[in-house]
């Protein structure tokens, strides 16, 4: 993986030093919360209900296990003992102290780690394929790419102060596992015709309030330009997006508005003054940033099979064990959504077993998967029966991967401010009611994703089934859309009808579930059967009868997740 | 006092801004050191291009390329950021600079801190009158918050790839 020169170490201790004297200055009164706010935000520190809260940036979703360790350190120094991934492959701690953040950011430092523009009007986190490297459908290894456009991105002058956040996934394989059709700016490498690598750039995706899948800008785009083609696109999208609405603020609508011909046009005249000149990548900028990424030392094997005479075993190789590249090797899921925990939540002790996992097993990396479960990227075929036994102990080893407890979910009413809803204990509710993994293991591949706001953390346009949480009259109620989808046919779902009770929410799922089993072909998944019937079977099921709302769930006390114990009055929030 | 060239410096410029019954054709213009608003020297260019100084300011929704041929006209170009969260004057410094080439001294007006300092320096910026209310001499610190940066800009043509010979242990 990439690992800091003098030169990125010493702009992210600066930036450290920066950020721990802005927050002496607001301490002291000296900055205004207004004015604090966007610096902190570009810092990763947003304000939630309990206290505020650090979202570190994980390059697109690579991490080793030092930094894991690392997690695991912030996470009991500073935070209450655990962590949660994100769909953006970061990760996010709930309980920061701001005094405590600048010594956070030190020590992340110290492992080659930050939470530069994890939030903010500016180029987040850039997101990647979490089997980038490995998988068998890979055209070219996205990472180096990746890693130049971070670089880039940090600290761009002219683009700290966007409109509105932007956000770029890349993709590397035939196969779309970084979902970026739903990105401002989504790059997928291609090969033309004589073989040199560019990339296909989508503009304009994104879900939150104006869902919409991202349109082709330019087919073509070879990676010398990379960075200037993009930048010209950011700068037209500095120029003229929105800024009098926060919610027509994304480049989507500005393409929209134009018309991506016109957006096209305009890109393209600014990029006549860049194209060619000194940001083009080198080859040598290209080959040294490559080299951090070079295949470690596979052993030469030949590919055996897996399968056991332990049922539990079998199952979690079908689900959570992925094909590799070099033969005898696999990439292997963790999964974090065991029944009973948030989705994407870990524990310290986790994060400090995972790492030695990842040194035992996987040539000492982990991925984060924007599914919020961790990868082991390089595991030999014939250490799965160890990794399994030992992963099981640490309760990572649910055979759910891409079944319908591996959902996807925002941390929602528990936590965020911007939340309708609760989604971490609705999540709860659906894994407990169908827990049982044959039940799972029939249904098969589903996704079901849950956002507690319009602002769709969770994904839920993407989902297969989509779970919205909207306020009524101060009350939490849950919106259903049916048969979005990621990836190569990324779409949009649709919205069933009115929207149920916390309570109902199971008996709904339930019964989404039902009219698949009974409509189902052989091996028809459930996306397929949506697509092929539409949402009216479906709906007249659901809404055929009344739903009794099921009384063990009723109360706000349901699901709470851990300690919420909110802190001691802090004089810096009105809130507290 | 304003800053210029890293220093804390006296400055007799005024700053005109339009009030809410002022028009760009019929405003008075003040004699002496005065930075008009675009629209004013677009509107009253064939009598204030005969001033031996005169300054003028873009808005952040206007556009450099509207300088374009009078770049030479201007002892000082300033540019407004309205609020300091609003990043579109940025791009105009750097359209100003690179684009256009212009070389004379580009000022940041308006809503400007000593935390956004840094990148309007390297968008271009080589003067800045900080708010009021701010001390002057603190928001200076701002100038040097890195020493070193990754990208290209006004401040700097080549990206740090092709500054520095990167050669990390892989």
């Amino acid at each position: 993986m990439y690992r800091y020169d003098a030169f990125d170490h010493r702009i992210t201790a600066e930036r450290v030093a920066q950020f721990r004297d802005q927050v002496r200055r607001r301490l002291s009164g000296e900055l205004s919360e207004d004015e604090f706010r966007i610096l902190r935000l570009q810092n990763g520190l947003y304000m939630q209900i309990h206290a505020y809260m650090l979202r570190i940036a994980v390059p697109y979703g690579l991490v080793s296990a030092a930094q894991m360790r690392m997690f695991a350190h912030i996470a009991r120094k500073y935070d209450r003992g655990y962590g949660h991934f994100t769909t953006r492959q970061n990760i996010q701690f709930n309980w920061l102290k701001l005094q405590d953040a600048p010594d956070a950011l030190a020590d992340l430092a110290s492992v080659e780690m930050h939470a530069n523009q994890t939030s903010g009007n500016c180029i987040r986190n850039i997101t990647s394929d979490e089997f980038a490297g490995v998988a068998r459908d890979e055209i070219a290894d996205p990472r180096p790419y990746a890693e130049i456009l971070r670089q880039w991105s940090t600290f761009h002058p002219e683009f700290a102060y966007l409109p509105r956040k932007f956000k770029f996934a890349i993709t590397g394989a035939v196969n779309d596992r970084a979902a970026i059709a739903v990105h401002d700016i989504g790059l997928q490498v291609v090969k033309n015709a004589q073989g040199e690598v560019g990339f296909r750039v989508l503009v304009g995706g994104g879900l939150g309030r104006t869902p919409i899948i991202g349109v082709e800008i330019c087919d073509f785009v070879s990676w010398q330009h990379i960075i200037t083609y993009v930048e010209s696109i950011v700068r037209v999208y500095n120029e003229y997006g929105r800024r009098d609405n926060i919610y027509k603020a994304r480049i989507k609508i500005l393409v929209k508005a134009l018309g991506i011909e016109e957006f096209k046009r305009q890109v393209e005249e600014d990029w006549q003054f860049t194209k060619d000149g000194p940001c083009t990548i080198t080859q040598a900028e290209l080959d040294r940033v490559s080299a951090y990424f070079v295949a470690p030392a596979y052993a030469q094997l030949s590919d055996m099979a897996t399968a056991s005479d332990h049922p539990a075993f079998n199952r979690w190789c079908e689900r959570n064990v992925k094909p590799h590249k070099v033969p005898g090797y696999v990439s292997v899921v963790l999964s974090l959504k065991r029944t009973g925990i948030a989705p994407g939540d870990a524990t310290a002790e986790q994060m400090d077993a995972a790492a030695e996992l990842a040194e035992r097993f996987s040539f000492g990396e982990l991925r984060i998967t924007h599914m919020q479960n961790l990868v082991l990227a390089d595991v030999k075929q014939s250490d799965l029966p160890d990794l399994w036994e030992a992963a099981r102990k640490l309760g990572m080893a649910t055979a759910n991967i891409g079944l319908l407890t591996d959902m996807i979910c925002c941390p929602g009413g528990d936590f965020c401010t911007l939340a309708n809803a609760r989604s971490i204990p609705l999540a709860k509710a659906i894994a407990e009611c169908f827990d049982d993994l044959d039940f799972q293991h029939d249904i098969g591949d589903i996704e079901i994703n849950i956002s507690g706001c319009i602002n769709a953390c969770g994904h839920h346009h993407v989902g297969h089934i989509g779970i919205l949480g909207v306020d009524k009259d101060g009350e939490e109620w849950y919106q259903i859309q049916l048969g979005g989808a990621q990836g190569n046919e990324a779409r949009l779902g649709k919205v069933i009808g009115r929207s149920f009770s916390f309570e109902q929410m199971p008996e709904v799922i339930a019964r989404l579930l039902q009219v698949y089993v009974r409509e189902r072909y052989d091996d028809e998944r459930f996306i397929d059967t949506v697509r092929r019937l539409g949402i009216d079977p479906f709906k007249a099921e659901v809404y055929g009868t009344p739903i009794e709302a099921e009384e063990e769930l009723r109360g706000p006390g349901y699901g709470l997740v851990g300690d919420v114990t909110p802190y001691a009055t802090p004089y810096y929030s009105p809130r507290f | 006092m304003i800053i210029k060239n890293k220093t804390v410096v006296n400055d007799d410029w005024y700053v005109l801004r339009l009030g809410e019954n002022d028009t760009p054709e019929t405003v008075q213009v003040p004699t002496g050191k005065i930075i008009v608003p675009l629209q004013v020297w677009q509107a009253q260019r064939d009598t204030l291009q005969a001033r031996a100084q005169l300054g003028v300011w873009l808005g952040s929704a206007e556009r450099a390329e509207d300088l374009q041929h009078d770049l030479g006209r201007f002892a000082v170009i300033a540019v407004d950021f309205p609020k300091f969260a609003d990043g579109r004057g940025y791009s105009i410094a750097y359209h100003l600079r690179v684009r256009l080439g212009y070389q004379g001294e580009l000022r940041a007006i308006g809503d400007v801190l000593r935390d956004q300092m840094f990148y309007m320096q390297r968008a271009g910026f080589d003067a800045f009158a900080p708010r009021a209310d701010k001390d002057i001499h603190e928001a200076l610190k701002g100038l040097s918050d890195f020493s070193v940066t990754y990208q290209a800009s006004a401040d700097e043509a080549q990206p740090l790839f092709r500054r520095v010979s990167r050669r990390g242990q892989p």
